[in-house]
């Protein structure tokens, strides 16, 4: 394939030695362009010929096959996150097309680059109802950034190259492109590859505002009780490093949400934990006793506000983000700055003063030994017979050090995972954050293992959302990710279970849910596996689960009724926090 | 905060699917549409929306910003009626003999300053434009004639101080010309796509 020059060449003039190059084999040469490694995917009828145009590429790009196409995209999610590059999910027409639907969704919240390239039936077969035809384009549109139907494949390179560039700039989020069989079996000129860096209808950054920046500054200067709340905008924006600069120079207490878990490593002396409904009881208390509240990267999700009329009320609020819309949504802005906080954030830190406000960071450990001694001791050193979710996590941290990347799936287990797992450095939490998709767990942490082949990748999932995706264990043995498998299993939909009891005076509706013998699963897919119930044998089957070179199945049967507290229950607000 | 009517004017690329994209953004949050219009604008090449609603200016607001967030859309604005000239169309077809017959049904059309499309034997076709108010009111006059046809069209309006979109186009290309159309086999020929 002939190089390229970039793109400065005016892109009018054809030069007349352009190659021939069919349309799957453009959509391949744009991957290799845009630095793809790893493709999830699963063949069908009308992306064949992207699928023969492979079959010449398997040097340059890995295909991992996986088992149904929502595995693909919750793999292209988890690479995403671990890596911080561009997952991308291929997948045939009607069908195959609408099992990313949930996944596109998924990484449409949660802000995840990724491109996913779907086959078409013919152009003359459009609206004829044909074989495995479905309205891709409509059906994506609510759970895309941008999506994009191509008929001929002239269109391939510059619309691949805009896919990624809109998937990855601003704030990220799902691309898909339908591709139509004519257009991927189709030889055009092909003028060469130039990435996309601009679209004139398309600003991924709003300018900067320095006014902004100096009555932000001019707030936290005079604050007593200043609070950050960081959410993954710091992540996406790779921005850890300002971040830290910005709250040691401000003394300020810093929490995340569920999405920005690992921007500041745990132990850092000021992070203060988790916000939200199961979030740590001192910084959601605090949110309503601080006088200014910072929120960097993240969008007031109602899981963290609880009631928002009862929502920081007495608090300046001032919001860094990437995306306008978000600004005012939920919470009242009194100094919106917008941008990338990778460059608003040093900006800030050069106009505030030092300081440490050891007294106002002391009152959020005088609350959080509250939380240890009601909540986390109980749960991390039971007396009770049976095993906790939190003890199962607590010498996971003792083995990994918060090394490792931590998957979880959705529900009581994600909640414990996400409240006392450990991390280290950044890009080491996947989860599903703003879609709660059960069944996101395993395929997400293959895409993570991927996505950071030379990390520890550990997927925590319950015993509900295992069997939801359950058929991703054959990607495993197929392509061998090494990814380790924790089952915390309490024979429960756990959290719908402890809803029910909670709110629903116990009548448990349909949350009593049977398992198979998941050691003899795994088994049946050549996977080594064990399950534990003795507390005795628990940190044992941990280590052989993290010292076995290759994949592993960890079952450990866990209280039945426990539950997960502390907890902003629903239409509550924040500072009624319970922590029983 | 106060329900009132707000006209929001877009300014877009020409793409196929803009108007789902657009309009499942007000669907999503169940909010009704009362018109759309979707027409050229000052600006060769880009396209331009005009949608009524009714509803809070907060929720506009936010509604705006949802909307320029979408990659092909260059721009949105939300303004008030006071803010603009604004008219919508209407189209009447009403028996010949009626107006031939009665004197108010000539005088009414006079006083509303609609004037005859197409006169048939059987029916005339008169055609008005103006503000919704007037437009509401010939039709419940013409009622009483044996309308028998009635169709308004979506609002169009004009910012009374916006400078066009010139220049802000300008700002918006930071390359000139943008991109390359794409000479797309099918893109004209809708007869080869759709082959029912």
């Amino acid at each position: 394939m002939s190089t390229l020059e970039k793109t400065e060449t005016k892109p009018k003039q054809k030069t007349s030695t352009a190659s021939q190059l069919t349309g799957s084999q453009a959509v391949l040469e744009a991957l290799i362009h845009e630095g793809v490694d790893t493709v999830f995917g699963y063949p069908g009828g009308a992306i064949m010929p992207i699928y023969d145009a492979l079959y010449d590429y398997n040097d340059r790009l890995r295909h991992i096959l996986v088992r149904h196409e929502q595995g693909g995209i919750h793999a292209a999610q988890g690479y995403a996150r671990t890596s911080g590059r561009v997952g991308v999910a291929f997948a045939t027409s009607g069908p195959g097309a609408t099992n990313l639907v949930t996944g596109l969704a998924d990484a449409m919240i949660d802000s995840n680059p990724i491109v996913c390239v779907t086959g078409q039936v013919f152009a003359s077969l459009l609206g004829t109802d044909a074989f495995q035809e479905v309205d891709v384009i409509n059906i994506t549109t609510p759970v895309t950034k941008w999506n994009y139907q191509v008929t001929d494949a002239s269109e391939i390179p510059s619309v691949l190259a805009k896919a990624f560039h809109i998937a990855s700039t601003g704030r990220p989020g799902p691309v898909l492109i339908d591709i139509t069989k004519n257009a991927q079996l189709q030889l055009f000129d092909y003028p060469g590859y130039a990435t996309c860096d601009h679209i004139r209808s398309y600003r991924p950054k709003p300018i900067v505002r320095k006014e902004y920046i100096e009555q932000a500054a001019e707030l936290i200067n005079a604050a007593k009780k200043p609070f950050v709340l960081f959410g993954q905008g710091i992540i996406i924006g790779k921005a850890e490093e300002e971040f830290k600069n910005f709250i040691e120079k401000g003394g300020f207490p810093a929490a995340a949400t569920v999405m920005g878990l690992s921007a500041l490593e745990t132990a850092h002396p000021q992070h203060v934990g988790m916000l939200g409904m199961h979030g740590n009881y001192a910084p959601n208390v605090m949110t309503n006793e601080c006088d200014v509240l910072i929120a960097i990267g993240m969008r007031f999700d109602d899981r963290v506000t609880g009631r928002l009329d009862k929502y920081a009320k007495q608090a300046k609020v001032i919001h860094l983000d990437i995306d306008p819309a978000e600004i005012d949504k939920n919470v009242k802005t009194t100094v919106p700055v917008w941008g990338d906080c990778k460059e608003t954030l040093p900006q800030l830190t050069d106009l505030i003063q030092t300081n440490d406000h050891r007294e106002w960071l002391n009152q959020f450990r005088e609350l959080e030994a509250e939380e240890i001694k009601e909540v986390i001791h109980p749960e991390l050193n039971p007396t009770s017979e049976v095993l906790t979710m939190g003890e199962v996590v607590r010498l996971l941290n003792e083995h990994t050090n918060g090394d490792a990347v931590i998957v979880t799936d959705v529900g009581q287990h994600q909640m414990v995972a996400c409240r006392y797992a450990k991390f280290n450095k950044s890009k080491s939490s996947v989860t599903s954050g703003g879609l709660g998709t059960m069944g996101f767990g395993l395929p997400a942490a293959i895409g993570a293992w991927y996505g950071a082949p030379e990390r520890d990748v550990i997927a925590i999932i319950g015993d509900g959302g295992i069997q939801m995706t359950i058929q991703e264990l054959g990607t495993i043995m197929q392509f061998g990710a090494k990814v380790k498998i924790l089952i915390l299993n309490n024979e429960f939909l756990g959290m719908v279970r402890q809803w029910q009891q909670l709110f629903h005076d116990k009548r448990y509706s349909f949350v009593n849910i049977t398992s198979p013998d998941f050691v003899a699963v795994a088994k049946g897919y050549y996977i080594e596996g064990n399950k534990v119930s003795e507390r005795e044998q628990l940190k044992e089957a941990l280590k052989t689960m993290l010292d076995h070179d290759g994949a592993y199945l960890l079952e450990v049967m866990v209280g039945k009724e426990n539950n997960v507290f502390p907890m902003v229950a629903q239409g509550t607000s924040v500072s009624e926090i319970r922590l029983k | 905060m106060e329900k009132q009517e707000y006209t929001i004017t877009l300014y877009t690329e020409n793409s196929i699917g803009m108007i789902g994209r657009i309009s499942g953004i007000f669907s999503r949050r169940k909010i009704n549409i009362e018109s759309l219009n979707t027409s050229p604008s000052e600006v060769d090449g880009i396209h331009r929306f005009t949608i009524l609603i009714h509803e809070s200016e907060e929720v506009v607001r936010k509604l705006c910003r949802q909307i320029e967030k979408q990659v092909e859309v260059l721009k949105a604005y939300y303004n008030t009626d006071e803010e603009l000239i604004w008219q919508e169309q209407a189209l009447y077809k009403v028996p010949t003999e009626i107006i031939a017959e009665k004197a108010p049904v000539e005088r009414l059309l006079r006083e509303y300053g609609a004037s005859a499309v197409v006169i048939r034997n059987d029916y005339t076709v008169f055609e008005t434009a103006g503000h919704r108010e007037e437009i509401d009111k010939l039709t419940a006059e013409l009622t009483k004639y044996r309308l028998i046809e009635f169709v308004r069209g979506a609002r169009i309006a004009i910012i009374k101080d916006s400078a066009g979109f010139h220049a802000k186009l300008k700002q918006f290309e930071r390359e000139e010309p943008s991109e390359e159309t794409i000479e797309n086999e099918f893109l004209d020929q809708a007869d080869k796509v759709f082959t029912m």
